[in-house]
């Protein structure tokens, strides 16, 4: 599966463009503030129907317009697939595939996986537990329709019991047989969340150090692990054992809804030991490591989107990556780059299909891998 | 338009009233009160009259708890119901929804809402006393759970059904499964997953 054409109207700093990127990989030279990055998420507003950045569709639209539009052709398993996204202000997104509008969103997600490599996962590192499991959460519920459906559940249990706690302590009274009505709407549910992310996280692990030790050549030993409390008890018994504490707190304080992921370089959290380029080297082997597993979950290769990704990274990590990823395990590949001399001394070593894009204020394409042979 | 300044004091306060209502805007109010303004002073006051008697004026049945004119809601004053089947609902719309099926010969019992700490409704909130009362007289013999198929509903089930699970009643609750009319293809996993766990005697089919 492969993007053949991709056109922009208005979407972000584009006005209009059209591209037609080879099926291997594409390059994507310019300066600052050209729109390299802007072109690799209308990539990915095609697979996830959102931004990965801007989660409001209607800031998406270029400045003084009023709607934007992202049309583009896949070839999946020899196939065409014409894939359009428009939002208009102040209207509802149309999202369409071969001219027919999708009623919701999430029947489109997972039908064209795409993995986004980008600056902006340092919060996977830096921030709090929730956006380590809304990485979690965004692989499993991809695929699995039933964890999606358990999640919002819990979450709404989860608010009530909530509440529930709170208005106990307004109203200076405590009734328990109340407080275990939610506890049961809770248990059912986080008991099959938590057995649906021990098992994802145990098939990354193993990819995850591979990788790992390729781009690093084989420097620092690094882990990864999945804490939740549910490890050593179940959530009925961590209800029971936390209701006095979950009382005084006014919320609840243990379940599923705490699990965080352990991320560390040689056994200490790789937050306060990581210098920048071992931080980044550990998001790019957790996210192919992502890669592979939706791969075999789904069967499809997906297409990588690849953003500033050489930066911070030395000589050494730079050749590892670049022997990677020019494996035939991968499909589709886009990288930006600010330097574009960096990127051709890469692409020279290599012996595969590429094109190469200099955005400024118009496209153009400057060279390709047929010219060169 | 800005409608924070109204030419009027008395159009304003209409206005604030109106807009106090479920659904109802600021723009839809000021709609309704400009049309009462224009219809006939007798017409308005009738509108109003009917208001302010059905507020003075309803009852709640002593027997379900359903809205009625009469002390006895005329459901549970019909002699032909049975009075040994007791279907619980959240509220009289549900009432009306499943009087409309003509397949239901019991009687009703309407708890006034379904627990949900968000909106401060406790256990202690839902009407059960007049409930309590028959099954404690030993007059019910079957009480069928027909509450919304929501997380709030299941746990109001789930207490009505610990609060009376010792007592010698069927529990019974509406069957979940694929709509009349539905495509299977079209059929949400759940809703269709239940319905195969769920599946029903062909014959039963035939005889309804």
């Amino acid at each position: 599966m492969y993007l053949q054409k991709l056109s922009l109207f208005n979407f972000k700093n584009y006005t209009e463009a059209q591209f037609d990127f080879s099926k291997k990989l594409n390059c994507l030279v310019g300066n600052n503030g050209v729109g390299k990055t802007n072109l690799l998420d209308a990539i990915y507003y095609m697979s996830y129907t959102k931004s990965y950045f801007n989660p409001v569709d209607s800031q998406n639209i270029k400045h003084e317009e009023q709607y934007f539009l992202i049309k583009s052709n896949f070839s999946v398993g020899g196939k065409d697939d014409l894939i359009t996204c428009t939002v208009q202000k102040n209207k509802n997104k149309k999202f369409s595939r071969n001219k027919k509008d999708y009623k919701k969103m999430a029947d489109h997600i997972g039908l064209i996986p795409v993995v986004m490599v980008s600056p902006a996962d340092s919060a996977l590192v830096t921030e709090g537990s929730e956006q380590r499991r809304k990485f979690i959460d965004g692989v499993i519920s991809q695929y699995d329709r039933r964890y999606l459906d358990d999640l919002i559940s819990y979450n709404r249990a989860l608010r009530q019991r909530n509440q529930l706690l709170k208005n106990f302590a307004r109203e200076g009274k405590f009734n328990q047989a109340s407080l275990e009505l939610w506890d049961q709407q809770l248990i059912e549910p986080a008991g099959r969340i938590f057995e649906k992310r021990l098992e994802f996280v145990t098939e990354l692990i193993p990819g995850f150090q591979a990788y790992y030790n390729s781009i690093s050549e084989g420097k620092e030993q690094v882990g990864l692990s999945y804490r939740s409390s549910l490890h050593s008890i179940t959530m009925d018994e961590l209800l029971i054992a936390n209701r006095e504490k979950d009382r005084i707190l006014q919320y609840t304080s243990g379940g599923i809804h705490k699990d965080d992921l352990d991320l560390r370089l040689e056994e200490y959290p790789i937050k306060k030991l990581g210098s920048q380029g071992q931080q980044k080297t550990y998001l790019l082997a957790l996210k192919l490591a992502k890669f592979d597993f939706i791969k075999k979950q789904t069967g499809k290769t997906p297409v990588l989107l690849l953003d500033d990704i050489f930066d911070k990274f030395d000589a050494g990590r730079v050749k590892q990556i670049i022997k990677l990823i020019s494996n035939p395990d991968y499909g589709q590949i886009f990288i930006s780059d600010t330097h574009q001399t960096r990127l051709e001394n890469m692409l020279g070593t290599l012996d595969v299909d590429y094109k190469v894009f200099r955005i400024n204020d118009s496209v153009s394409e400057i060279s390709t891998s047929d010219q060169v042979k | 338009m800005s409608l924070h300044r109204f030419p009027s004091k008395l159009l304003e306060e209409s206005v604030e009233e109106f807009s106090g209502l479920p659904g109802i805007g600021k723009k839809t109010a000021l709609r309704l009160v400009l049309h009462l303004l224009r219809q006939d002073v007798n017409d308005v006051r009738q509108f109003g009259n009917s208001i302010i008697r059905l507020k003075e004026n309803i009852r709640y049945c002593k027997s379900c708890n359903n809205i009625s004119d009469t002390e006895i809601c005329e459901i549970c004053a019909d002699t032909g119901r049975d009075k040994s089947t007791i279907c619980v609902v959240e509220n009289i719309q549900d009432v009306m929804a499943i009087e409309n099926t003509n397949q239901y010969f019991g009687i009703y019992h309407v708890l006034g809402g379904i627990i949900s700490p968000m909106n401060g409704i406790g256990p202690d909130e839902l009407n059960t006393d007049l409930l309590d009362e028959k099954i404690k007289k030993g007059e019910v013999k079957e009480l069928i759970l027909a509450l919304s198929t929501t997380m709030e509903g299941d746990t109001t089930n789930f207490y009505l059904y610990r609060k009376y699970q010792g007592e010698d009643i069927k529990i019974t609750t509406l069957a979940r499964g694929v709509s009349v009319g539905d495509e299977i293809e079209y059929a949400d996993e759940v809703t269709l997953g239940r319905s195969l766990i769920n599946r029903t005697l062909f014959e039963n089919n035939l005889s309804s």
